[in-house]
């Protein structure tokens, strides 16, 4: 069997008195690239972002890497090296350009001299494609630019796994795909990925496996050929007419 | 009336010394006490923001405290309140040593960084907490990001009011001469004292507390340029 990197078992998790995922079982194997896709308030952003710690769990265990992430003294700034995350809004440092932005992490965490990150830096540019960015600052990109200077930003840490929240909602219809084909790429290269969309057409071409969520549960979980021609509960069907129609 | 106005008085006699005396030590113990409410102010204004309880409650517990407490109870509290609780030869030593100056920046310092607190927290909250997302997301720890991102935004978002702040600082100094130590104004009633030219004297205070004021004003709007975050609306100068 095949290494898992994301392992969830019976994880349930509260704002407090709300249950926003309720009893999620699901493992991500290294190298698979999973779509977490569901309807607004479904838990989707929740699950991933349980996966780096930004939320905790109440109930259930949470391995990655091999880890368990709710044993008490886990270090989860080390666990965050290891697994990258991009968020729907860009969140790229204001006050940095583009190079300052993607070398901060591997100078403070990681240790790497200045020269060394910074060719690092140039040649995760030239990988997203906009290596002549350098040294502009986020305000004068465009959304697109600016998600896959984050995308580079989280991939100069070396992750192991990186996980996508809505990464194209917040941009206009022409930038999608340029931020799209960046990380079709990077699923080819072998990362292991949670990918939270609504683009179902990236599922379909790049994803393993679809996980659809509705009120804090996995409904379904399937591969994209199989989970678009037969999804079986009411709510997936029901999910996928709305999305698929426009 | 017949008020003599006699300007010469402000450059005859010890005047013109005094009145650099009295500016000197007011920048002397502005700048001191300045760089202590600066460091307050951003450790607690940074605390207030913390995911951790007990931090915040401390750091709310010092705002709330010298907000509330006028400078110059305070200013007596160290001068008049203090020493005596020392060791005689410790009170002996302090006494030799500019007690007064040291208790007036002192106090001066800690009751601005309260006010400067409220200043950085509400740059602090000025800011989407995607970022401080992003930041441990990406494997800096909370003190890193806060140190690498959050503050150093913050700052730059809120150099108008801190300017505001710090001009405060500077004319408060003045109630330091309640525990006598010699500042401008201190040095302005002497004149008037020496001369009986209140007018002159106080004149002279007057403006040499304005040209402070105004040059410090126009430095910190040269700084507010400088290091004006790109893409947010430029504020007027
Ligand atoms: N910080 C929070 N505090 C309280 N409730 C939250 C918080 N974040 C999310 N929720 C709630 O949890 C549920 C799941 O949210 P989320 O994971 O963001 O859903 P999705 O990403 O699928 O839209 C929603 O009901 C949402 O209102
Ligand atoms: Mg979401």
């Amino acid at each position: 069997m095949a290494d898992v990197a994301i392992r969830f078992k019976d994880v349930d998790k509260w704002f407090g008195k709300l249950k926003v995922l309720s009893d999620i079982n699901l493992a991500v194997v290294a190298g698979e690239v999973v779509v977490v896709c569901g309807p607004s308030g479904s838990g989707k952003s929740t699950l991933i972002r349980c996966v780096n710690g930004l939320e905790g769990i109440q109930g259930g265990d949470l391995i990655v890497l091999g880890e368990s992430i709710v044993r008490p003294g886990v270090s989860m700034s080390g666990l965050r090296t290891r697994v990258g995350m991009v968020f729907q809004s860009f969140n790229l440092f204001p006050h940095m350009t583009v190079l300052q932005n993607i070398t901060l992490a591997p100078v403070r965490v990681r240790g790497l001299g200045a020269t060394e990150a910074e060719k690092t830096a140039r040649a995760l540019l030239e990988r997203v494609r906009i290596p002549d960015k350098a040294d502009h600052y986020p305000a004068n990109l465009s959304g697109g630019q600016q998600q896959r200077v984050a995308i580079a930003r989280a991939l100069a840490m070396q992750p192991k796994i990186m996980l996508f929240d809505e990464p194209t909602s917040a941009l206009d219809p022409e930038m999608i795909n340029e931020v799209l084909d960046v990380m079709t790429d990077l699923a080819k290269d072998g990362m292991t990925m949670m990918v939270v969309t609504h683009e179902m057409g990236f599922a379909r071409r790049v994803a393993h496996r679809v996980v659809f969520m509705d009120g804090g549960r996995v409904v379904e979980e399937a591969t994209p050929e199989a989970f678009f021609a037969t999804a079986r509960s009411d709510r997936a069907k029901e999910f996928l007419s709305k999305i698929l129609s426009h | 009336m017949n008020y003599q106005f006699k300007w010469s008085v402000l450059w005859s006699g010890q005047s013109g010394v005094w009145l650099l005396q009295g500016l000197i030590t007011t920048v002397e113990i502005s700048a001191l006490a300045w760089v202590l409410a600066a460091a307050l102010g951003i450790l607690s204004g940074a605390l207030r923001t913390v995911p951790w309880k007990p931090a915040r409650a401390l750091a709310t517990a010092y705002v709330e405290f010298f907000r509330n407490v006028p400078l110059l109870v305070w200013m007596f509290f160290w001068y008049f309140g203090v020493p005596p609780l020392l060791p005689r030869a410790v009170q002996d030593w302090i006494f030799n040593h500019g007690a007064e100056f040291w208790a007036g920046m002192f106090a001066l310092g800690v009751y601005h960084g309260a006010r400067m607190s409220e200043v950085i927290r509400s740059g602090i909250q000025a800011i989407p907490r995607t970022q401080f997302e992003a930041s441990v997301a990406m494997g800096l720890t909370t003190f890193q990001a806060y140190r690498l991102v959050i503050v150093p935004i913050a700052l730059r978002l809120i150099v108008p009011p801190a300017t505001s702040e710090s001009l405060n600082l500077l004319k408060n100094s003045s109630v330091a001469l309640t525990i006598s130590v010699a500042e401008l104004t201190f040095q302005t009633r002497q004149i008037e004292t020496y001369t009986a030219k209140a007018i002159e004297a106080l004149t002279a205070g007057t403006v040499i507390y304005l040209v402070l004021c105004v040059g410090i004003a126009a430095i910190m709007a040269r700084v507010e340029r400088r290091f004006a975050i790109p893409g947010l609306i430029a504020r007027g100068g």
